[in-house]
C-alpha cells in the first residue's frame, strides 16, 4: 500500500511537470503584444523594453520556467512555537503580468466559486442520473426508458452554452424565478447578497446548466452498467437464494454496477475544479473558468499557469482519493 | 407421492424473431433421496426446464404451461412471494460457473449468512455459525476464518464448494445442480461429484443433475432423462440407459464418449448441429441427424412410449424394437470389446 502510494505520488509529479511545461511552451508559441499591455498603449519603446525586463520575459524560456517551478516548490520551513518542524512547498504562483496582484489571491477567491458550482452540480447530476439510469435499466424499452433516453440524447447533444442561455432566458428573465447572474458568498453576508440561502438561490441555474450534460452521460452509463449487472450469474444466484427483488437490486446489482461510476466521478470532479468555463461565463460567476478565460485573453501567463497548476493538483488529488476509496469498496483491489 | 412431479412442462420464450420453444412438453418425477440426471447437448432445454421449476426465467417474455408439483404444490402457478419462500429453502440450485456465480463484492460468509437469514429469523451470529458449519461440511479448510474471504480468493473448485454449501445451508428437499462440474478441471470434477453424493446421503435431499457428461450420470444418477431439442428422447433407470439404450440419439451420446483404452484418432460424433428451436424440424426432431431415418420420421413426431417389456423405460423413436435391441447390443459389444 505504501509502495503503491509512493509510486502514485511520483507519477503525479511527472504528470505535473509535463502539464506545466507544455502550457509554458504553448504560451510562448502564441504571438502576443504583452509589452504594450503591461506598459500601456501609449508607452515608448524604452518603457516597453523595461517592462519586459521587469517581468523577466527577456530571459530564455527555460530560465523562466525554472524560476516559476522553484517559486512553487521551494521548501519553506514551518515553525511551531518558533521551532522549524517540517517543510512545505512555497506554493507561490507569482504575480499577474497585467494587474500585478498575487495569483495566489486570485485563485483563492475564485476556487470557492468553482467548487460551489462543481460539488453542487455533482449532487444535482447524481440526483438526476441515478433514478433515470436505474429505472430505465429495470424497464428497458418501456415508455419511461424511451422518454428518459430521449432526454439523455438531448442532454448530450445540447451545448452547455445554449442550455445556459435558454435557462437564463426562460427561468431567469421570462419567469423570474431565479437570478441569472452573480455569485453570493456562502459565509459572508454582504448586504442582501450572502449566506447559504442566497448562495443556493443564485446557484440553482448554474447547477442545472452545469449538471445537464453530466446527468445525461451518467444516466446512460448507469443504465448500461445496471443492465449488464442484472444479467450476471451472481444476481441469478441471489434470486435462487430467495432474495426479494429490492434486495437483489440494492445488495447485488447496484453494489457492482456503481463501481465504475465512482471512478468517473473522481475524474469529473477533478476536471470540473479546473473551471467550468461555459457555465461561469454565462452566469457571470467569478470562478476559475472565468479567471482563466480572461487571463488567456490578456495573455496573462502567471494566472493561466496558476489555474493549470490548481486544476492539475485537483485532478491528481481526486484521482488518488478515488483510488483509495476503491480499495475500500472493491475487495478485489484491496489485497492485490 | 413424488417430491417433484413435472407434467407436460412447456416453456416458450417470445423473441424478436418469433417464439422459441425451449421446453416442449417434458414430464418426469423425482423421488425423495433419489437423483435424476438430465442429459443433452447445449440448447436442448435442460437448464431452462430447471430454471422454470425454480421460477427464475424472466417473467416478461416467458410463456409457461403444464405443472410442476413440488410436495403437491404447483410451482408454476405459485405467487412470487411463495416462490421466494421455497427458493433457497425447500429447493436450491447450484450453477454451472462458480467463477461468476458468487458476488465479487461480498465475502462468502456474508453471502451464506444472507441465504440463512432470508428464510430463518435468526441472529447474524447463529446464521454465521450455520454458514461455517456448512463450509466445513463441504470441505473448506479453516472455514471459520475463510468465511471472511472474498470469492476471488478461492479457486474454482473451492468456489463450487461454497456454492454447494450455500445451496444446502437451509437443508433443502431438492437440490438442482446445473452442470456443477463443467467449468472445473477433471480431478476437481470427481471431488465435487463425490461431495454431492456424500452430502445427499447426509442431508437426504433429492437431486437433479443437469449435465452433458454421461460419466457424471453413470456415477450419480438413479434415473436418466435424455433431452433433445426441447423434448424427451429417452427416459429410464440409469442402468437401462447404459445397458439397453433405445434411442439413436442416446446411441450417439454413448458412442461419442472418449475412451482411454482405444487408439481412435477422433471421437465418434453425431453429425450435424442441434436444430433451431425457433423452427424445429417436422416429425421427429432428431431425423435430420439420425442415421436410421425413415420416411415416417419426417412426418410424425414419435410419442414417448414405454418399451414392450419394461414400463419404466420410455423412448420416443419409430424404429422397431428388434432393430433397436440389435443396435444397442452392437454398441454394448463394442464397448465391452474395448473394455476387455
Amino acid at each position: 500500500m505504501v509502495r503503491y502510494l509512493i509510486r502514485r505520488v511520483l507519477w503525479a509529479c511527472v504528470l505535473f511537470i509535463v502539464v506545466t511545461l507544455v502550457t509554458y511552451v504553448i504560451f510562448y508559441l502564441v504571438p502576443n503584444d504583452l509589452a504594450a499591455k503591461v506598459a500601456g498603449q501609449g508607452s515608448s519603446q524604452a518603457q516597453r523594453a523595461r517592462a519586459i525586463h521587469y517581468l523577466g520575459l527577456d530571459r530564455p524560456v527555460y530560465v523562466q520556467y525554472e524560476k516559476f517551478l522553484w517559486r512553487l516548490v521551494k521548501p519553506v520551513p514551518v515553525h511551531v512555537a518558533g521551532v522549524p518542524v517540517f517543510v512545505r512547498p512555497n506554493a507561490d504562483l507569482g504575480r499577474s503580468f497585467v494587474r500585478a496582484t498575487p495569483v495566489n489571491d486570485l485563485i483563492k477567491s475564485a476556487a470557492p466559486v468553482t467548487a460551489s458550482l462543481v460539488f453542487g452540480g455533482v449532487i444535482v447530476w447524481l440526483l438526476m442520473a441515478l433514478p433515470i439510469g436505474i429505472l430505465s435499466a429495470l424497464r428497458p424499452r418501456s415508455t419511461l426508458d424511451r422518454t428518459s433516453m430521449t432526454f439523455v440524447l438531448i442532454g448530450i447533444s445540447a451545448h452547455p452554452i445554449w442550455i445556459g442561455l435558454i435557462f437564463a432566458y426562460v427561468f431567469g428573465f421570462k419567469l423570474g424565478w431565479f437570478p441569472i447572474s452573480n455569485y453570493c458568498d456562502f459565509f459572508n453576508a454582504d448586504g442582501a447578497c450572502g449566506g447559504p440561502v442566497q448562495w443556493a438561490y443564485h446557484m440553482v441555474l448554474p447547477w442545472l446548466t452545469y449538471a445537464i450534460l453530466f446527468a445525461a452521460l451518467y444516466a446512460r452509463m448507469i443504465r448500461a452498467n445496471v443492465m449488464e449487472a442484472l444479467t450476471e450469474d451472481y444476481v441469478r444466484t441471489a434470486r435462487a437464494k430467495g432474495a426479494p427483488e429490492a434486495r437483489v437490486l440494492r445488495s447485488h446489482v447496484l453494489r457492482n454496477a456503481l463501481l465504475p461510476v465512482v471512478t468517473m466521478l473522481g475524474m469529473d470532479i477533478g476536471i470540473g475544479l479546473g473551471g467550468a468555463i461555459f457555465t461561469e461565463t454565462i452566469y457571470n460567476l467569478p470562478g476559475l473558468g472565468k479567471l482563466l478565460l480572461r487571463a488567456i485573453g490578456e495573455t496573462d501567463l502567471p494566472i493561466v499557469m496558476g489555474v493549470v497548476v490548481f486544476a492539475t493538483f485537483a485532478i491528481i488529488v481526486f484521482n488518488l482519493l478515488i483510488d483509495l476509496l476503491y480499495a475500500w469498496i472493491d475487495p478485489r483491489i484491496r489485497l492485490s | 407421492m413424488a417430491l417433484l412431479e413435472v407434467n407436460d412442462l412447456k416453456t416458450y420464450f417470445q423473441t424478436d424473431d418469433g417464439i422459441v420453444k425451449a421446453v416442449d412438453g417434458v414430464s418426469f418425477s423425482v423421488e425423495k433421496g433419489k437423483t435424476l440426471g438430465i442429459v443433452g447437448e447445449s440448447g436442448s432445454g435442460k437448464s431452462v426446464t430447471c430454471l422454470t421449476i425454480m421460477g427464475l426465467n424472466a417473467a416478461k417474455n416467458t410463456i409457461t404451461s403444464g405443472e410442476a408439483l413440488f410436495n403437491g404444490e404447483n410451482l408454476l402457478t405459485a405467487g412470487t412471494r411463495r416462490l421466494r419462500e421455497i427458493r433457497g429453502n425447500d429447493m436450491a440450485m447450484i450453477f454451472q460457473d462458480p467463477m461468476t456465480s458468487l458476488n465479487p463484492v461480498h465475502s462468502i460468509g456474508t453471502q451464506l449468512i444472507e441465504a440463512v437469514q432470508l428464510h430463518k429469523d435468526v441472529s447474524k451470529k447463529t446464521a454465521r455459525a450455520r454458514a461455517v458449519e456448512l463450509l466445513k461440511a463441504v470441505g473448506i479448510p479453516r472455514a471459520d476464518r475463510r468465511a471472511d474471504d472474498y470469492p476471488h480468493q478461492f479457486s474454482g473448485g473451492m468456489r463450487q464448494r461454497v456454492m454447494i454449501a450455500m445451496a444446502l445451508v437451509n437443508d433443502p428437499d431438492l437440490l438442482i445442480a446445473d452442470e456443477p462440474t463443467t467449468a472445473l478441471d477433471v480431478t476437481t470434477q470427481a471431488q465435487i461429484m463425490t461431495l454431492i453424493k456424500r452430502l445427499q446421503e447426509n442431508f437426504g435431499s433429492a437431486i437433479i443433475v443437469i449435465t452433458h457428461d454421461l460419466g457424471v450420470v453413470a456415477e450419480s444418477a438413479d434415473d436418466v432423462l435424455v433431452m433433445y431439442a426441447a423434448e424427451v428422447a429417452e427416459q429410464a433407470p440409469v442402468e437401462k440407459v447404459f445397458s439397453r439404450p433405445h434411442h439413436p440419439y442416446t446411441w450417439g451420446l454413448l458412442g461419442s464418449l472418449p475412451r482411454l483404452d482405444t487408439d481412435l484418432e477422433r471421437l465418434v460424433q453425431i453429425p450435424g448441429q442441434p436444430p433451431s428451436l425457433l423452427r424445429p424440424p417436422s416429425g421427429c426432431r432428431f431425423h435430420p441427424r439420425c442415421p436410421y431415418v425413415m420416411d415416417k420420421c419426417k412426418q410424425i413426431d414419435p410419442p414417448l412410449t414405454p418399451i414392450s417389456d419394461d414400463p419404466a423405460h420410455l423412448q420416443a423413436c419409430h424404429l422397431d424394437e428388434e432393430t433397436k435391441d440389435r443396435e444397442a447390443a452392437k454398441l454394448l459389444e463394442v464397448t465391452m470389446a474395448q473394455a476387455s
